[in-house]
């Protein structure tokens, strides 16, 4: 294990890392331009270096994007990537009120504490943590999709009812093309364009980004409020936060390395589950969705620590866990290596040397992410909008482009903006209607295979009620749906207990 | 802006002719974008990284490789003869896909405006088991799925797509009923097998080269075992008149001059007979073949016949 350690400590070996973590957090940061988006650019450099060295490059670009994304998501209200969509929820609103260099600072700590968290479990525990992702049959993706769904809940900021409509169309855009399962082709009104269905990351920007960009154009008042305190980057008061929710901390980041390891779930998932644990356990509920420091601790570790989830079945069993390391895992085939079980058996000491450059990376992002933070802050809150908003527009279009090299995905990202951006003037937001649409094909196509398998097992009822895992995450579900209800009679008897006792 | 960009693609050119004197023609005179309309990472994706340097020494010239991911395929198909058609654009396609798609439903483009130029391999049908399960052999498979109709799962990859169709041959070659579940893609459908969520996967070699001791392959579908797989027996073998898998090969868009169509036909048949590749290619479990230009019209028209029964009775057209 020390040969490994000096292995990665290679004069080579750092530079990779630390201009991954730049170039990765660069990618992330800018809205559109997603962590999968980094990974693929990059693959081709790698296929000139020794595999460990092209493992940790990739992956100190993959841990810079994913980290990268906080940025767009705090400061401009747009999630660079997907997993950064819970850290928006908390992180704007502190932009907003002035506190945007202290939420960058937050995010790059909890960051870091999360990828560590995430690269550790792969180092000591990754053969035993794998058979998780093997646990996890169709119906335990269904419902852990039903559980992410009840999320609408805490995400539709005081109106349910319009949140659940939101929710439902997402899930209904999520049905639009030909259904992976079935083989039906559904809502494309004969389009051929539409066959692919709605793709996520061009929805992604035209839900969040486009009706951010009208809003700029259309409202005078600055964007984000400048730094009450000069624009520092605020670093005992960021520890001190994180001190205090040490516990939200550690159990965000074990979140997040379990959903990583989940194949088909990602970073999406692992911020939101984090988040709406945080808010369910926090003593100060209401504040979330108005600027809780606690809501951007919570996404940011656990979507940072799935890439260490995520390589945990990618390099055990050959299963990719995220999008992006799916491509990882091509390029490693590329390179002549062979994942799986034999990979730790034969080349440990590859996985090892990774594993020590994804820490070091890990690491190496605290001061890069303190430094390039703060930049963006600054140049954020202090350049006019008038600047700001075409170049943010011209980004989106390319991100929406780039995703697939596919100029349709314009299209549909600005009539989804559109949509979202008359729809928010109802007082409908975008976060439902994305839950919908991510999670509505994991429920859907679980629910199916779930539904055939318990039909030739024999055993319908057991399939979907009788499996431990699933029994769990209905726990979950329903303590999450009935938890505020809870807390609020516990605290109106205490309040009339106190009112009697005077 | 253009002047720079010309004198860079001069300074290219000259340099590819420079370096290689097949390059002494006009084409190619620039880099040639080979277009994958699947993500990175998958089969489609690692083949074409396998074939580029060899291409890249044979013609002298850089080949970029673009994905362009979408419905199964489908969306880069139907764009491709929107594509420049003066070789320079190649686009990776694959059999069952282009004949199965638009034969299921309208997908934006017809089996027959697809011009292939090449195919170069195969990855051969295989039924995998996890590693624990108590079919041993094919044999025990069938015996159970005839036995117990409908009772045993088996994943692959989609509705209406290649390992669906393998799996309604299959069924119609051996007489067992087996239960196909669709997933979202190999990797998911590995992932339940792995598992033991479905009873086995319609899938093909390289899934079990890439599993390696988690599974266990029952049969595979080439005419002689597979290097990668030396104890898994044939389909044939085992009395099963079943060869085929997802064939890939490489197309250029509709106008594309004769003289190039036939050069690119022959640099991916150069390839293909290089030992450095084949060695690539086999070790990770495709199976090398050669289809060039000539016999591509013939390659279709068997392919079509050979896969009619089961897309008619998968309700395609």
């Amino acid at each position: 294990m020390i040969e490994a350690f000096l292995g990665a400590l290679t004069p080579f070996n750092l530079t990779l890392a630390l201009a991954g973590v730049v170039v990765g957090t660069v990618i992330g940061a800018l809205p559109g331009l997603s962590a999968t988006m980094a990974v693929a650019v990059l693959v081709p450099f790698t296929f000139t270096m020794d595999p460990a060295s092209g493992l940790i490059a990739l992956g100190a670009v993959y841990t810079g994007a994913i980290y990268g994304g906080a940025y767009a998501a705090i400061l401009v209200n747009t999630p660079g990537t997907p997993a950064a969509i819970a850290t928006s929820l908390d992180g704007f609103p502190m932009a907003k009120r002035g506190d945007g260099d202290l939420a960058v600072t937050i995010s790059c700590f909890a960051s870091a504490f999360g990828g560590i968290v995430g690269a550790l479990a792969l180092l000591f525990v990754a053969p035993p943590l794998a058979t998780i992702a093997l646990k996890f049959g169709p119906v335990e993706y269904f419902w852990l999709a039903i559980f992410g769904l009840s999320l609408i809940a805490v995400l539709s900021k005081g109106n349910t009812l319009k949140g659940l409509i939101g929710g439902f169309f997402g899930l209904l855009l999520s049905t639009i093309g030909s259904a992976v399962v079935g083989g039906d082709v559904r809502y494309t009104f004969g389009e051929p364009a539409l066959l692919g269905g709605i793709h996520i990351i061009p929805a992604l920007i035209g839900l969040y980004c486009v009706p951010v960009l009208l809003g700029m154009v259309a409202d005078r008042a600055p964007h984000i409020e400048r730094a009450k305190t000069g624009g520092g980057t605020r670093i005992p008061e960021a520890l001190r936060t994180l001190w205090r929710s040490k516990l939200n901390l550690i159990r965000s980041s074990v979140v997040g390395t379990i959903v990583g390891i989940l194949p088909a779930a990602g970073g999406a998932v692992a911020g939101l589950v984090a988040y709406s644990e945080a808010r369910r356990t926090s003593p100060d509920r209401a504040r979330f969705g108005k600027g809780a420091p606690d809501g951007v601790v919570a996404s940011e570790s656990a979507n940072s620590a799935t890439v260490g989830g995520g390589f945990v079945p990618t390099l055990v069993l050959g299963i990719p866990g995220t999008p992006p390391d799916a491509i990882i895992l091509g390029a490693l085939m590329v390179q002549g290596i062979r994942v799986g079980p034999q990979l730790f058996a034969e080349q440990g000491d590859l996985v090892q040397t990774f594993t020590f450059g994804l820490l070091i990376a890990t690491l190496l992002m605290i001061p890069t992410g303190l430094i390039i933070g703060r930049t963006a802050f600054r140049t954020i809150s202090s350049i006019p909008k008038s600047t700001l908003a075409p170049v943010i527009g011209v980004l989106i279009m390319i991100g929406a482009y780039a995703v697939e090299q596919n100029p349709n995905h314009v299209t549909m990202m600005v009539v989804l903006g559109a949509l979202a951006w008359a729809a928010a003037r109802w007082g409908f937001e975008p976060s439902p209607i994305v839950l919908g649409l991510i999670l509505g094909p994991i429920a859907e196509q679980g629910f199916v295979q779930a539904w055939l398998i318990g039909t030739a097992s024999g055993d319908l009822w057991g399939q979907y009620f009788g499996r431990p895992i699933s029994l769990g995450i209905i726990f979950f579900t329903i303590l999450t749906l009935t938890w505020p209800w809870w807390s609020d009679r516990r605290a109106r008897q205490k309040a009339l207990r106190e009112r009697a006792e005077t | 802006m253009t002047i720079t960009r010309r004198t860079a693609l001069l300074g290219g050119a000259l340099a590819a002719a420079l370096a290689a004197p097949v390059a002494a023609q006009s084409f190619p005179e620039r880099p040639i974008t080979y277009v994958i309309p699947f993500n990175p990472g998958g089969e489609s994706d690692v083949t074409a990284r396998f074939q580029q340097p060899f291409m890249e020494a044979i013609l002298g010239q850089s080949v970029v490789i673009q994905s362009r991911p979408g419905a199964g395929g489908a969306t880069a198909w139907a764009q491709l003869n929107s594509l420049e058609a003066d070789g320079h654009t190649i686009m990776n396609t694959i059999v069952p896909h282009t004949i199965l798609q638009p034969a299921m439903k309208d997908v934006g483009y017809q089996t027959d405006q697809i011009e292939n130029v090449y195919f170069f391999h195969y990855t051969p049908d295989a039924i995998l088991v996890p590693a624990d399960s108590p079919f041993e052999t094919l044999a025990d498979l069938i015996a159970f799925a005839t036995d117990n109709p409908g009772a045993l799962t088996m994943g692959g990859s989609g509705t209406n797509t290649a390992n669906h169709l393998a799996s309604v041959i299959f069924g119609d070659l051996t007489g067992a009923t087996v239960t196909y579940v669709p997933f979202s893609g190999s990797a998911p459908a590995m992932t339940a097998v792995l598992g033991g969520q479905i009873g086995g996967a319609m899938s093909y070699t390289t899934q079990a080269v890439k599993a390696g001791d988690q599974v266990r392959a029952l049969a595979v579908a080439t005419e002689d075992r597979v290097p990668a797989l030396p104890d898994v027996p044939t389909f044939r073998e085992l009395g099963i008149d079943h060869v085929g898998g997802a064939y890939r090969g490489v197309a250029v868009p509709a106008g594309t001059p004769d003289a190039v169509k036939q050069q690119l036909s022959d640099v991916i048949g150069q390839v293909n007979a290089d030992p450095d590749f084949q060695r690539m290619m086999t070790e990770a479990g495709y199976q090398v073949v050669d289809i060039p230009l000539a016999d591509i019209p013939a390659f279709i028209e068997e392919r079509r016949a050979a896969y009619a029964t089961a897309i008619a009775r998968m309700g395609g057209s």
